[in-house]
């Protein structure tokens, strides 16, 4: 030390620093030796140690972290190696899960059709979905099934909530299905609660009831099912719901807001009934009523633009095009319209009266 | 210069120091830890000899010889010892460029280790293991980053 301190020792500072050195050299080789030697510095030591505790605390506690990292470093190489199984794993079951959660749904989907299918004690066919066309004036889907899978043009599709629409056009690998909401298209319906008669008119993405007879029983929030006239559909297939009553421009008769009871832009599969499954429904003396129906449909397809003429009905079934078919344009419904009164011999709403009620609507036409 | 713009970097800096010393290392790397309190102690010394001398050097000593638990005055000796040496070459030393700066701290702390060796040896304490020793050229390596942020804290953004 006498050396470093030598060489510039000349001016007055100088000599009072060292001395001030020197003082505090003597102190600490003081407390160096008492605290060496003796042991009556403990106290202070001991107290000041209290007083030094955070600064320990806080100095352990990057150390209590390191001892974790380091822990966590010695198995470091195992950790990451399970690390990316499970990684791996993860995805992989994300993956699956998902897969299921699709399948689940789908499985959901195809309960509610089965369960659709199997209240009407209904033979169906499932149909996929290929292509959607919804637009105002266009509500068409393509099925994944054709001619090849025996579908037909006329067939009725449904889904578990009730009526979607029905085949009008196949290829040998597709089928094009006209919605209940394309403009082109109506369907003979009745009020599941009173058995009135009436039209539901598709009209782009709503379905109406047109020419609703002001004294008929139609009340908002009556359940529409198919009535099975016509033959095209069978009976006692929900239709919609009644949303809204209003008098139509003429103020003589109503015009119905109905809301469809199929999900028509949900789902990727349909049911589709099949042109078989109307033959148990007839006993077999009838088949030949059964043909009859089918003749008559293409008759009622030929002579629709005559008879929609006739009756002076308006709106877009007046243009239809050839491809619809649809409106049965027939007596019986026509007096539904003109005579809601009419008693209906065999409701269509009641399950039990649905083999009965083609026959019915047979009998009645 | 000497005047402090940012008061409270020189208790912090302290602060920090004491809790790199205490900080546990693994047992490889202990005898490495640099001396941080002799570091912060001789930026002080060497930029704001007003605020940090002989008294300074030696209450800071005795807080640390309280919070490393030592022998109580060994550290206050030391650092006496090297701000005094600091205080004389002071002048010198605030016109070294930083490399020969660290230098001549390298020197002190190895004169710091000589202290304590003979401190050590003069009380018949066990003597600290050989490679304690490379602790000065670390804290040689350490000084200009450590100067060159204790100047940045210290004068805010003004001299950068």
């Amino acid at each position: 030390m006498p050396s470093y301190a030598g060489p510039a020792a000349s001016r007055p500072g100088d000599v009072a620093g060292t001395l001030r050195l020197l003082a505090y050299l003597a102190v600490s080789i003081a407390l160096i030796v008492t605290d060496h030697r003796g042991h009556w510095l403990g106290q202070i030591r001991a107290q000041g140690e209290v007083l030094i505790q955070p600064l320990w605390w806080l100095a352990g506690l990057p150390g209590r972290i390191g001892d974790n990292v380091r822990d966590d470093a010695a198995t470091r190489s195992r950790l990451a190696k399970e690390n990316r199984v499970l990684r791996n794993a993860l995805l992989i079951s994300g993956a699956r899960h998902a897969r299921l959660q699709t399948a689940a749904e789908e499985n959901e989907r195809l309960r509610g059709l089965l369960g659709a299918a199997q209240r009407g004690r209904l033979d169906v066919q499932l149909a996929p979905i290929l292509d959607i066309d919804l637009d105002p004036t266009r509500q068409r889907l393509v099925l994944d099934l054709g001619s090849r899978d025996g579908v037909g043009i006329g067939q009725s599709v449904i889904d578990a909530g009730g009526l979607l629409g029905q085949i009008i056009a196949v290829t040998p690998t597709t089928a094009t299905v006209l919605l209940l909401t394309d403009p082109d298209h109506a369907v003979p319906v009745s009020v599941a609660r009173s058995g009135v008669r009436l039209i539901a008119y598709g009209r782009g993405d709503r379905l109406e009831l047109a020419n609703v007879p002001l004294s008929s029983d139609v009340k908002v929030g009556d359940a529409v099912v198919t009535s099975g006239l016509g033959g095209r559909f069978p009976p006692g297939f929900p239709v919609g719901t009644i949303r809204e009553l209003r008098p139509d421009d003429s103020r003589a008769f109503l015009l119905g807001a109905l809301v469809p009871a199929a999900q028509l832009d949900r789902g990727r599969d349909v049911l589709l009934l099949r042109r078989v499954e109307m033959a148990p429904l007839t006993p077999p003396p009838a088949k030949a009523g059964g043909e009859e129906a089918r003749l008559r449909g293409t008759a009622s397809r030929a002579d629709e633009r005559p008879q929609a003429a006739l009756e002076g009905r308006t709106g877009p079934e007046g243009a239809s095009s050839r491809r619809q078919a649809v409106t049965p344009a027939g007596t019986s419904l026509n007096r539904s319209v003109s005579d809601p009164t009419a008693p209906l011999p065999n409701p269509p709403l009641q399950s039990q009266g649905r083999e009965q009620q083609p026959r019915a609507s047979e009998a009645h036409r | 210069m000497s005047r402090l713009r940012s008061p409270w970097v020189l208790p912090i800096s302290v602060f920090v120091a004491l809790l790199l010393g205490l900080l546990p290392l693994p047992e490889f790397l202990r005898p490495l830890r640099p001396y941080w309190l002799a570091l912060v102690v001789a930026y002080w010394v060497i930029e704001d000899p007003e605020h940090a001398g002989l008294g300074f050097a030696f209450a800071l000593g005795l807080v640390a010889d309280i919070a490393f638990g030592g022998l109580l005055g060994e550290q206050a000796l030391r650092l006496t010892v090297m701000t005094f040496i600091l205080q004389r070459f002071r002048s010198q030393l605030r016109f070294f460029p930083l490399s020969q700066q660290a230098l001549a701290i390298g020197g002190l702390l190895l004169n710091d280790r000589v202290v304590s060796a003979v401190v050590h040896l003069a009380l018949g304490e066990p003597q600290l293991p050989w490679t304690f020793w490379w602790a000065p050229a670390l804290g040689m390596l350490l000084w200009a980053p450590l100067f060159l942020m204790l100047d940045a804290l210290r004068l805010g953004r003004r001299k950068s």
